[in-house]
C-alpha cells in the first residue's frame, strides 16, 4: 500500500461518523433477509408437501409438474405479456414527461410533473377500486389490457425518476446544436437524444417491468378471467397441496426478475 | 418541419391524457360513487343522483373506522421499524463498504427483487403450526408442542410486512446518504466535532428528506393491504383494505366500498401533506 491511498484510506474514515460495528450488524440482515427465501428454495427441491425438518429427498418433480401445467405456464406467460406492455408506455411516458418538465417552460409544467409521481401517495387498494368503477362505467371489459394500463400508471413515477436524472445531466446545447444544424425538433429526439439516453430507457424499462410483473394488489381488481402469475398465485395459494407446484413456478419466474434487477441497477450505476 | 413548440405539445398531451383518463378521473369517479344511496349497477345517467348516505353507515359503525385507526397503527409500526432496519444497512453501503459498495448493494438487491407473494408465503410457512419454526423447534426438542400463536395474527401481518419492506427501504435511504457532500463531515471534524455528534449534527438532519420519503414509501402501501393480511393474518389479522376488498367482490356494495376508499385516500394524503409541511419547516429554520 503507498504513502498515498493509506492517507486516503485515513481520511475516509475520518469523514465515517461513528465506529459501530455495522459490518456484522449488514450480514446479520442480509442473513434474515436470504433465510425465508432460500427456505422457499430449498422447499421446492424437496420431496416433502409441506416445509416441515428434516428435509426428504431432492427432486425435480415439482419443476416438471410446474412447467407441464397449462394454467401455470398460462399465468406466466401473461404476466410477460402485461408487464412488457406497462413497461413499454410507462418508458416511453415517462421519457415525454422527462423531456417537456426539462426542456420547456409552459403552464402546466409543475402539475405534469406532479401528477406523474402522485401514484406513488395513493394506496393500490384505492386506484384499484377506482379503475376497477371507471372500466365498469366505460363498458370495458376487464382483461389481460386493463392490467397493464393500470400498472403503466402505477410505474410511470419510477421509470420517470429514472429518466429524469439522466436527463437533467444531459447539455441542452447538443439539441441546440442538432437543430442548428438544420435538425428537426422530433430528428433530434431520435438522433441525439435517444442515444444518450438509451441505457436508462432500458433501466426505466426493467424497473416498471419489475413492478408489473410482481403486483398483485391492483391487478386483482383489474383481472378479468385470464389471470396474471400473481393474481392466479394468490388465488391458489390457500390450497396447500398445490403450494410446491406454485413455489417451484415462482422460483423459476424470480430468477428471471433478479437477472433483471442486477441488469437495470448496473445500467443505472454506469451511466447515473 | 416540426418546431419546438410543436414538439411541447407532442412530448406533453400524451403523458396529461394518460394521467386523467387513468389516474385523475378514476379517482374522482370513485368519489362519485361514495356519494351514491343504493348499490346496483353504474351508468352515466345517475351519476348525479347524489346522496350521503354511505358516509352516514360509515360513522354509524365505529368497528370500520377503529380498523382503519388499527392498520394506520400496524402500517407506522411496520414503517417506524422498516426504515430503522434500512438506516443502519444503507449507512453501511454509504460510508463503511467503500469499493465493495457494489457488491454489497447486488446483495441486498436480490431479495428485494424476489417476489412479493413468496416473501410472504415463506413467513406463512415460517410461522404456521406445522410450519418450519415450530417443526424445527419439535425436531431439536426444544418444545413438544407445536405453538399455535405464530401464525393468523396481526403480529404475524406485522412481522411480515416489515421482512418484506426492509430491503427496499435501504434503497432510498443510500441514495440520500450518497448525496451528503463528504466536505461537511470534514468541516464538523476539522471544527472538533466527534463521531456521534457528526452523526446526529450533519448525517442524521441531511439525510431525514431521505428517510420520511421511504418512511411514506413503506407506510402508504401498508395502510392500503389487503393481500398480507389475507394470506398470514387469519380473521383476527384482518386490515382495512380488506374490508374495501370485501365491499367490491363477495359482499357487492361498490358506493360503501367507495366510501371507504375515499376516507382511507384522504387520511392518507393529509399524512403526507402533514409530514411534507413539518420538513420544509425544519428546511426553513436550518
Amino acid at each position: 500500500m503507498t504513502a498515498t491511498t493509506r492517507r486516503v484510506r485515513r481520511g475516509a474514515i475520518g469523514v465515517g461518523n461513528t465506529r459501530l460495528p455495522l459490518g456484522p450488524a449488514y450480514a446479520v440482515l442480509l442473513l434474515l433477509l436470504y433465510l425465508p427465501i432460500v427456505l422457499l428454495a430449498v422447499f421446492s427441491f424437496s420431496a416433502n408437501t409441506s416445509l416441515s425438518f428434516p428435509l426428504e429427498g431432492f427432486s425435480l418433480d415439482w419443476y416438471g409438474k410446474a412447467l407441464a401445467d397449462p394454467a401455470l405456464v398460462g399465468a406466466a406467460r401473461n404476466s410477460l405479456v402485461v408487464a412488457s406492455t406497462a413497461a413499454t408506455a410507462a418508458t416511453a411516458l415517462g421519457f415525454a414527461v422527462s423531456m417537456a418538465v426539462l426542456r420547456f417552460r409552459f403552464a402546466g409544467r409543475r402539475l405534469l410533473l406532479a401528477l406523474a409521481a402522485a401514484p406513488l401517495v395513493v394506496p393500490f387498494v384505492v386506484l384499484g377500486v377506482a379503475l376497477f368503477l371507471v372500466f365498469n362505467l366505460l363498458g370495458v371489459p376487464r382483461s389481460l389490457m386493463t392490467i397493464a394500463l393500470g400498472h403503466s400508471v402505477v410505474a410511470l413515477p419510477y421509470a420517470t425518476l429514472i429518466l429524469l436524472s439522466r436527463i437533467i445531466g444531459l447539455d441542452p446545447a447538443l439539441e441546440d446544436a442538432a437543430m442548428d444544424l438544420g435538425a428537426s425538433y422530433p430528428t433530434t429526439l431520435r438522433r441525439v437524444i435517444l442515444p444518450l439516453v438509451g441505457p436508462s430507457l432500458l433501466s426505466a424499462w426493467l424497473t416498471s417491468f419489475i413492478v408489473s410483473f410482481d403486483e398483485v394488489a391492483l391487478a386483482n381488481f383489474l383481472a378479468g378471467g385470464d389471470p396474471t402469475f400473481p393474481v392466479f398465485l394468490y388465488g391458489q395459494l390457500r390450497f396447500a397441496g398445490r403450494l410446491p407446484v406454485l413455489i417451484a413456478m415462482a422460483v423459476l419466474l424470480m430468477t428471471v426478475t433478479i437477472i433483471l434487477t442486477l441488469i437495470a441497477n448496473r445500467l443505472r450505476s454506469r451511466h447515473a | 418541419m416540426l418546431g419546438r413548440r410543436g414538439s411541447l405539445r407532442f412530448l406533453a398531451v400524451p403523458p396529461f391524457a394518460w394521467l386523467i383518463l387513468l389516474f385523475v378521473a378514476p379517482l374522482l369517479l370513485a368519489i362519485l360513487i361514495s356519494f351514491r344511496g343504493e348499490r346496483g349497477p353504474i351508468d352515466f345517467g345517475s351519476l348525479l343522483q347524489l346522496s350521503t348516505l354511505q358516509y352516514a353507515k360509515v360513522v354509524d359503525s365505529p368497528l370500520w373506522l377503529r380498523l382503519l385507526g388499527i392498520s394506520a397503527l400496524m402500517a407506522l409500526i411496520v414503517a417506524v421499524v422498516a426504515t430503522t432496519l434500512a438506516f443502519p444497512i444503507a449507512y453501511f453501503l454509504a460510508f463503511r463498504a467503500r469499493h465493495r459498495a457494489p457488491i454489497f448493494l447486488v446483495l441486498l438487491l436480490v431479495p428485494a427483487a424476489t417476489s412479493f407473494l413468496m416473501r410472504v408465503m415463506a413467513w406463512k410457512l415460517l410461522l404456521g403450526s406445522s410450519g418450519a419454526i415450530n417443526s424445527f423447534l419439535l425436531w431439536t426438542g426444544v418444545i413438544q408442542e407445536p405453538i399455535g400463536l405464530l401464525l393468523y395474527s396481526q403480529a404475524a401481518v406485522v412481522i411480515t410486512l416489515i421482512y418484506v419492506w426492509t430491503p427496499f427501504a435501504a434503497l432510498p435511504i443510500y441514495g440520500a446518504l450518497q448525496r451528503i457532500d463528504r466536505s461537511h463531515l470534514e468541516a464538523a471534524a476539522d471544527l472538533g466535532s466527534g463521531p456521534w455528534s457528526r452523526f446526529w449534527r450533519v448525517t442524521v438532519p441531511l439525510s431525514l428528506p431521505g428517510v420520511l420519503a421511504t418512511f411514506f414509501m413503506v407506510f402508504i402501501p401498508t395502510v392500503g393491504e389487503y393481500v398480507t393480511p389475507f394470506l398470514v393474518g387469519g380473521t383476527d389479522g384482518i386490515m382495512y383494505g380488506n374490508l374495501i376488498q370485501d365491499f367490491f367482490t363477495r359482499a357487492g356494495n361498490w358506493p360503501l366500498g367507495s366510501a371507504l376508499a375515499v376516507i382511507m385516500l384522504v387520511t392518507t394524503l393529509a399524512l403526507v401533506g402533514i409530514a411534507l409541511r413539518v420538513v420544509n419547516l425544519r428546511r426553513a429554520v436550518a
